[in-house]
């Protein structure tokens, strides 16, 4: 907690900063695209978008694993912390990909692979979130969450390679590539500007929910053993839902 | 263990029944919902048997191991000195052998139904039998990831079906492109690759969620 607290502002920081150069960059000072005028600057939100959502992915994976063999408590919240980010930034990454589609492509959405391993990318998260949310018991959700999580990076080479397997209508990569990037450097900059700017984003959102999420944990233990007699299922996550509960109880029985 | 599912199963006939009829049922619902063109029954013949096939593997999944772990079965099971992994291969073969293998014998029937061209019949056949075990040991996964869980039918839908998207993929390609007149060797092959990864990898994982729900 201590590094996720030193870390904090350096991704504000960064985040503004770098977040600021690129917009700055991307908006006034890059080239429109030959072909596609203006609507290529879609790309500076598109690809760190795109780039976050599969990370995010990666960064759950990885701490899944580490959940599932040395059961590390760190690891179940980040990755409970990352989730919802990583479907917010898959679902920008689908909006403004369909966004940049219509003009250039003269479609909203077409079912190629690139587009279906993302939107499959989503419904992972959604599954992912919705599993370790469905137990009646706090923290019971987190093994098989892992599990599913784990199960679900079988997708992420499939992103990474549709473009190459598949003919695609969407381009395949430009920038990491064995003979180097084929994008413009005045476009590349701003790009990668943007690209740190979305990481730095991530672990500003990431510390918070982090804070969050373990002071949600004292709570709901505070309250557990202040108020055990009374009633000894009120915590503080689920007394949300639990009104709307009674109330179908209510009607149901 | 697969004879004693296969008897359960057996016995309490009704439960393969039921997602059999589903699987008519809803078939016979197209030709009335998009109207009974033969042109354009049959262009989706294919896509209809096999995202119902899915649908209806998927609606059997609570079969797999909702009921064991209710009654405790499943616990002991876990104790006995045979490996979980291969426990759930067992389950898994005996939820596709009472599930997946009707459906081979029922699509041909759904395919005439609705108007699929004779050179679709082999590569739907032969992609169903690849890919309907695939569908069951992916599906072990999902359901044996939430129990205990509430509401686990909805979860199960929304955990395995994203899972299922490669199969139904491949399979329906399969059939088109041997009505196209294209080699089918290729969509097989991927469906055969695929079965042969979930078929240790799944039964893996859905051991050791199972063995998450028994805190």
């Amino acid at each position: 907690m201590k590094i996720a607290n030193a870390v904090l502002p350096f991704a504000v920081g960064g985040f503004v900063i770098l977040t600021g150069i690129g917009v700055y960059l991307g908006l006034f000072n890059s080239p429109s695209d030959y072909q596609q005028g203006d609507t290529v600057r879609i790309m500076y939100i598109h690809v760190p978008a795109a780039y976050l959502g599969v990370m995010i992915y990666g960064v759950i994976a990885g701490s899944s694993l580490s959940l599932l063999i040395w059961k590390h408590p760190l690891a179940e919240l980040i990755a409970r912390a990352s989730a919802p980010v990583g479907l917010v930034f898959t679902f920008l990454c689908l909006v403004t990909g369909s966004l940049w589609g219509k003009p250039m492509w003269g479609t909203w959405w077409v079912w190629d692979a690139r587009l279906t391993s993302m939107l499959i990318l989503l419904f992972l998260y959604a599954g992912y979130i919705a599993l370790s949310n469905a137990f009646d018991e706090p923290g019971r959700g987190n093994k098989p969450a892992a599990i599913l999580a784990l199960v679900g990076v079988v997708n992420l080479p499939i992103i990474k390679f549709s473009v190459d397997w598949w003919n695609t209508l969407h381009q395949p990569a430009s920038i990491i590539r064995m003979d180097g990037p084929t994008i413009a450097m005045e476009m590349l900059t701003p790009l990668f500007y943007m690209l740190g700017g979305f990481t730095c984003f991530y672990l500003m959102i990431l510390v918070i929910r982090l804070r969050s999420e373990i002071a949600a944990s004292k709570l709901r233990i505070a309250m557990m053993s202040g108020a055990m007699a009374s009633n000894p299922e009120a915590d503080n996550q689920q007394s949300a839902s639990e009104p709307g509960r009674r109330e179908m109880e209510k009607v149901g029985g | 263990m697969l004879g004693r599912d296969l008897r359960l199963a057996y016995r309490q006939g009704s439960d393969v029944v039921l997602a059999l009829a589903f699987f008519i049922i809803a078939a016979s619902l197209f030709p009335l919902g998009v109207g009974p063109d033969p042109k354009v029954l049959a262009g989706m013949a294919a896509g209809v048997i096999w995202v119902l096939a899915l649908l209806s593997v998927m609606l059997s999944l609570d079969r797999l191991f909702q009921t064991d772990y209710d009654d405790g079965a499943l616990e002991l099971m876990a104790l006995s000195p045979v490996p979980m992994t291969l426990l759930v291969l067992a389950k898994s073969l005996s939820h596709w052998l009472t599930t997946g293998v009707p459906l081979l014998v029922l699509a041909p029937v759904i395919a005439v139904m609705l108007n699929m061209p004779a050179e679709g019949f082999l590569p739907l056949i032969v992609g169903l039998a690849v890919g309907t075990p695939t569908l069951s040991l992916i599906g072990a996964i999902g359901a044996a990831l939430v129990l205990g869980a509430r509401r686990a039918n909805l979860l199960t839908a929304l955990l395995v079906l994203p899972l299922y998207i490669p199969v139904l993929i491949f399979g329906v390609t399969a059939v088109d492109a041997a009505l196209a007149g294209l080699p089918i060797r290729p969509h097989l092959l991927l469906m055969a690759a695929i079965l042969a990864a979930a078929l240790p990898l799944a039964p893996w994982a859905a051991a050791a969620a199972i063995r998450t729900s028994f805190q």
